[in-house]
């Protein structure tokens, strides 16, 4: 086990000294520097304290290498749903060719499900080089273990040096279940991802609801697994050529076998998705009454967008928690967002930051949301709204004159 | 039935800023509570110990310090508390994490049923459950919406994959991780936390665990390092509109930017 050895002759401030550690686990009290168990040995005493009072003792076993020129390529794990591959998964890869080129690999993509024949035929379109199908039954709905299965064994035929997975609700169960199997790193919800010439992956990601970005390497394992989520990277474009292959797996009843039997599947009530809107028209505790809502929604309707909101107003009762924005609701990517009485808390940031556009209406100017916009407004939006309603409806008076017919203002 | 919560002691606050000069994470105080996500979880055991009877426990891995999530659960109705706690497992990440928490329930034994929350509110990873499975060897399903019915050693529950929601019927043992909002947590009791207050919490140690070596726990048995940690980029591109007819402006900007042209 490695530990931190404390120089203590070198200290200068030791009351300083407390503040480096972001866990607390620093004492200075009792006349000497000790560290207690809330130390996670996250190592920032040894990079950010004075120079050589904390020291990082390695434990002298080696630890084995892992030999980094077998594993090569990246893989996407496509999720696919009826034939429809999910948009998450032409992103990823968008991203996975970026990372290939940038070291010369290839890329590659698994497909599991039930008739999937024609998934993979689009998929080679996308300039994937091998296309490892798995169609059967069995794999008709997700279920963990087959799954995990179907990638693990990709992997083993592959043996990519790395594997990003859709942040979705099922990405979310087959990564960390592969992962675990493998037992090899996994980075969740990373929000950029960049790749070393040795293949080691750059993976930053948010912790602590956004307010620290975290910028993790998986040195020693392949393959490195990470996770995006929907409308993190743009979507990939079809390639000039397609040279890919398909390859036709097949995996032993062992290997389908599962302890869950699927009994029903009831699709999600219709009606539109905020994380498919170009345009979004977001709504907060600006408002006061559930009456108020209309307002917003006229002017989503007139924009040809959707109507989201903050967590508390599902909390309320007042909107469907699919419309809520943020950490504990959805993540968007519009290409516009207008927030309308919304101060912008973190975990609401979070969701929507993601956006091409951002205007915000608040009338706090101090509200942490114009932090985030491109256009802040501060103002009153029920002042603002209904007017701008108009001025879309009607134009803008005497110049509606001139413009008329140029413009098909909605 | 033997029903094993996992929860964990996270930061009172996630609302913490970094120095962008040391790196260092600027933290008001150190306190804590328990993952407000892991109360559904202990509503959900607490309402199967209900409806089926039972027993539910707790465990935690973290700092002798998180003795005290384990002691909140005992006021909402837990019945035993189990602490993973050592040196040795500091620095863990989802994987050193997950294969210590499994270890320790493959200690504690004879559990049917594991129930998770969707994730923590300081990692937010919402990994650590579905690779707590993998190394049990039983079969996860994530994101439950409602337990329907659990008999002859299966449950029957419902899932939101997404798109759609699934009933599945699921062998047990078995480990769920639940949505929020699943139920609405109860509040800790007064005279339960009275009645719990001498009650023993089992400590457990690396040296307990059925796996000795130790390249599997701590920052040894995790793959992944953390490089640096720095705050969050602030968008510098920003205009601010505080004056005249702000309506018309906006009006204006949306038309500039081809907002308002005709849909196709």
């Amino acid at each position: 086990m490695s530990t931190i050895r404390i120089h203590q002759e070198l200290i200068g401030d030791a009351k300083a000294l407390v503040t480096v550690c972001p866990f607390g686990a620093i004492d200075a009290s009792g006349g000497m520097v000790t560290i207690g168990e809330a130390c996670r040995m996250c190592l920032m005493c040894v990079k950010k304290g004075p120079q050589g009072v904390f020291e990082l003792v390695k434990d002298t076993e080696a630890v084995p290498s892992v030999d980094k020129s077998l594993w090569k390529g990246v893989l996407v794990a496509v999720e696919q749903r009826e034939g429809h591959i999910h948009p998450v998964s032409l992103e990823l890869i968008g991203k996975a060719r970026e990372l290939a080129g940038k070291v010369g690999q290839k890329v590659y993509a698994s497909v599991i499900g039930e008739d999937v024949a024609c998934v993979a035929g689009e998929l080679l379109e996308y300039g994937i080089d091998t296309v490892c199908v798995y169609d059967d039954p069995a794999l008709r709905y997700f279920r963990m273990e087959p799954y995990a299965a179907a990638l693990e064994d990709a992997i083993a035929f592959l043996h990519p040096a790395v594997v990003l997975v859709g942040g979705t609700p099922i990405g979310r169960s087959l990564a960390p279940r592969a992962a675990a199997h493998l037992r090899t790193g996994l980075t969740a919800d990373c929000t950029v991802l960049d790749i070393q010439e040795n293949t080691d992956l750059d993976q930053i990601r948010p912790a602590f609801g956004g307010n620290i970005m975290a910028h993790i390497r998986t040195p020693n394992h392949r393959p490195q697994f990470a996770t995006v989520r929907y409308k993190v990277f743009d979507i990939a474009s079809k390639a000039a050529v397609c040279q890919g292959g398909i390859v036709v797996r097949h995996l032993g009843a062992d290997q389908l076998a599962s302890a869950v039997q699927v009994l029903e599947v009831t699709p999600k009530g219709v009606g539109s998705y905020i994380e498919d809107a170009q345009v979004i028209v977001a709504v907060g505790k600006g408002i006061a009454r559930s009456s108020d809502i209309h307002l917003v929604e006229a002017l989503a309707a007139a924009l040809g967008g959707q109507v989201a909101c903050t967590r508390p107003l599902v909390e309320n009762g007042w909107m469907d928690a699919r419309r809520q924005i943020g950490l504990s609701g959805r993540t968007v990517r519009p290409k516009l967002i207008i927030t309308c009485g919304i101060s912008g808390s973190v975990q609401f940031v979070a969701g929507m930051k993601g956006a091409e556009r951002i205007i915000a209406i608040n009338t706090d100017p101090n509200a942490p949301i114009f932090k985030t916009a491109h256009v802040g407004i501060v103002g009153d939006l029920f002042k603002i709204i209904p007017r701008l309603l108009d001025l879309i409806q009607n134009g803008e008076g005497v110049e509606k004159l001139c413009e008329e017919g140029s413009h098909g203002v909605q | 039935m033997r029903i094993l919560v996992l929860i964990k002691q996270v930061p009172l606050t996630s609302d913490v800023a970094i120095d962008s000069k040391t790196g260092v994470i600027k933290r008001e105080s150190g306190e804590t509570k328990m993952n407000p996500y892991d109360l559904f979880g202990l509503e959900t055991a607490l309402r199967l110990k209900e409806r089926f009877s039972g027993e539910v426990l707790v465990l935690t891995m973290g700092p002798p310090q998180a003795e005290s999530v384990i002691r909140e659960a005992f006021m909402m109705g837990a019945d035993e508390g189990y602490l993973l706690t050592d040196r040795s497992i500091a620095g863990s990440d989802v994987l050193a994490t997950s294969f210590a928490l499994s270890q320790a329930i493959l200690v504690i034994g004879g559990i049917d049923l594991i129930v998770c929350g969707k994730q923590t509110t300081d990692g937010d990873t919402a990994q650590v459950g579905a690779e707590c499975s993998e190394f049990l060897g039983i079969p996860c399903i994530t994101s439950v919406q409602q337990i329907c019915d659990i008999h002859d050693g299966y449950a029957i529950l419902t899932s939101d994959t997404g798109a759609t929601v699934e009933k599945v019927r699921v062998r047990l043992p078995a480990l769920l991780g639940v949505d929020k909002d699943i139920h609405q947590p109860r509040l800790p009791s007064y005279i339960r936390m009275k009645d719990t207050l001498t009650r023993e919490i089992h400590r457990i140690a690396v040296k307990d665990l059925p796996e000795s070596d130790p390249n599997r726990y701590g920052l040894k048995g995790s793959p992944t390092q953390v490089l640096r940690i720095f705050p969050p980029e602030v968008n510098q591109d920003f205009v601010l509109w505080n004056e005249g007819d702000l309506a018309r402006r906006l009006y204006q900007y949306l038309k500039q930017e081809k907002f308002l042209q005709e849909r196709i």
